[in-house]
């Protein structure tokens, strides 16, 4: 098995501006794709929702600056970490996770031999 | 082992013979051994190069692949046992079983005697240097490299980059492979078409990069034609139930069979009207025309589909003895299976020997509204031929010297200022 971080990103602008009803759907997507992660054999490890970008802020050396690290028209939202066979289950899964306001990213978890 | 040492000349023809024929059937097999396709790759060329020494003083053996495997598979022990310990901590591939230490090893050896394991190891490189987490050029880089054997240098020389830029390419590509963990395996059924689909794709981009070679003075790369046709044939008999991958074999050997007709004496291209069919070659014909034949039509795709195009023209007693009717009807029902211009331009280039070059200018007109062509040289290519053919000559002029701007072949070249003078003449 191999770990993986699935990153969710979207267009933050659309996410506020969806309604209630919309919210509570994904919501919902949310809690299925929990489960359906299991259903296909993979391990869910962890997982969040970020507040957005307007919450951000950069440190880079000394220096603080409000702001994300990139402004993107699409921003990191949320994440998942799961542990699947290989990249195959991985991408599988990564197809059922909700994000209807852009996509998601899936990035294999570097593993470092212990010595 | 043959009992008198060969002629060094003979030896380092059969090593390149070896190279060319079983490169990818070595390394699939030292894959399984090694997991990891780097350390493969390294045992394997330490295998050909030992071949070259050995061959000489022994003799080439009876069977230089299976004398490679081995030599290969050995050389791959040896490295493993030496670092066992790293090895179990950092499994490169995503392949259970295949680095659990020597003793795991030497049983996976024992069971790969058998030829079949072989193929379906074969089968299983293909499908991860094919991989859709790999960009398109990725693909065709690996393939190249690991299967057909081509060095980086070759593979950047046929697609026109710098050999650093190609090298970096293929490094990426390898390490993306072990670091995120793409599976080495055959896809499951429920995924089959659209994987397949991408490994076809990629061949049939190698196969008409050497067809057409996109810059240069020959018009056609040998080299690469013959090994998408040797890789073609190995996926036919591996997988035998694929309609799509006799379909493209079929497409490769039936196009590749018109190679010494598309050039003159004096190596002028001639364009399919104006070919001597007499200089076709037969047996490619009938290879690709049997395969045709034995397509079965409710299964065919995209690629034996252009199959049975291509089988329209090598059928036809002459460019106006063709069937066009057939023709266009065959490319309506690609464009249904694969909405893509260039389809849609070959069909008009055909629609006009049935409704005359006024109606397919009308349908280019339309394809090259869209814009998706832009800078396809086909298309001003294309557009011109019809109105040289409809007598307007400086149309026709305007629109090869577009062609000709966006043409990199040397024999292209040739061929559209031959154009550009005949309708200058009128």
């Amino acid at each position: 098995m191999s770990e993986y971080l699935i990153l969710i990103y979207g267009d933050e602008q659309a996410y506020a501006a969806a309604d209630d009803a919309a919210r509570m759907q994904l919501m919902e997507a949310h809690n299925r794709f929990a489960e359906q992660v299991v259903e296909m054999g993979a391990k869910m490890l962890g997982g969040n929702a970020l507040q957005a970008t307007g919450t951000a802020t950069s440190v880079r050396s000394d220096v603080v600056t409000d702001g994300p690290f990139a402004e993107t028209k699409e921003a990191l939202g949320g994440y998942y970490l799961i542990d699947a066979n290989d990249l195959d289950q991985a991408l599988a899964v990564a197809k059922l996770c909700p994000a209807p306001y852009g996509g998601v990213e899936v990035r294999p978890i570097m593993s470092f031999p212990e010595e | 082992m043959t009992a008198e040492a060969d002629d060094p000349a003979d030896v380092a023809a059969a090593v390149a013979d070896a190279h060319r024929r079983e490169w990818g059937y070595v390394l699939a097999a030292t894959v399984r051994v090694a997991g990891s396709i780097d350390l493969a790759e390294e045992c394997v060329q330490d295998a050909y190069g030992a071949a070259l020494d050995t061959w000489r003083r022994q003799g080439v053996p009876r069977s230089p692949g299976a004398w490679l495997t081995t030599t290969a598979r050995r050389r791959a022990l040896d490295v493993l046992r030496r670092e066992q310990t790293l090895r179990r901590k950092l499994p490169l591939l995503a392949e259970p079983g295949v680095t659990d230490g020597p003793e795991a090893v030497v049983d996976e050896l024992d069971a790969l005697d058998g030829g079949a394991v072989i193929e379906d190891e074969r089968l299983r490189l293909v499908f991860t240097c094919c991989h859709p987490a790999l960009a398109r050029e990725a693909q065709v880089a690996l393939t190249l490299r690991l299967l057909c054997g081509l060095t980086t240098a070759e593979i950047a020389g046929a697609f026109l980059v710098s050999e650093a830029t190609m090298a970096a390419r293929v490094t990426r590509a390898k390490k993306k492979i072990s670091a995120a963990h793409i599976p080495y395996r055959v896809p499951r059924t429920a995924e089959l078409p659209e994987r397949l689909d991408a490994v076809l794709t990629v061949l049939h981009l190698v196969f008409t990069t050497g067809h057409t070679a996109p810059s240069g003075a020959e018009l056609v790369r040998t080299d690469l034609v013959e090994r998408s046709l040797d890789l073609g044939r190995v996926l036919a008999a591996l997988m035998p139930d694929e309609t799509e991958v006799r379909g493209l074999l079929a497409l490769m050997l039936l196009t590749d069979a018109r190679r010494d007709a598309r050039l003159d004496g004096e190596g002028r291209l001639v364009l399919l009207r104006d070919q001597d069919r007499s200089r076709w070659d037969g047996d490619r014909v009938t290879e690709g025309l049997t395969l045709v034949q034995d397509l079965h039509y409710s299964q065919v795709g995209r690629f034996g589909l252009q199959a049975a195009i291509a089988a329209e023209h090598a059928v036809a007693p002459s460019y106006d003895g063709t069937r066009w009717a057939r023709v266009v009807a065959l490319y309506d029902a690609l464009l249904r299976e694969w909405p893509s211009p260039v389809v849609a331009l070959n069909r008009a280039v055909a629609l006009a020997e049935v409704a005359g070059p006024e109606a397919a200018l009308t349908e280019v007109d339309r394809i090259g509204a869209d814009g998706r062509l832009a800078g396809y040289r086909y298309l001003p290519a294309a557009r011109a031929d019809l109105l040289r053919r409809l007598g307007r000559a400086a149309e026709a002029r305007t629109a090869y010297e577009e062609a000709l701007a966006l043409a990199d072949n040397d024999t292209e070249r040739a061929f559209l200022q031959s154009r550009i003078d005949e309708v200058r003449g009128r």
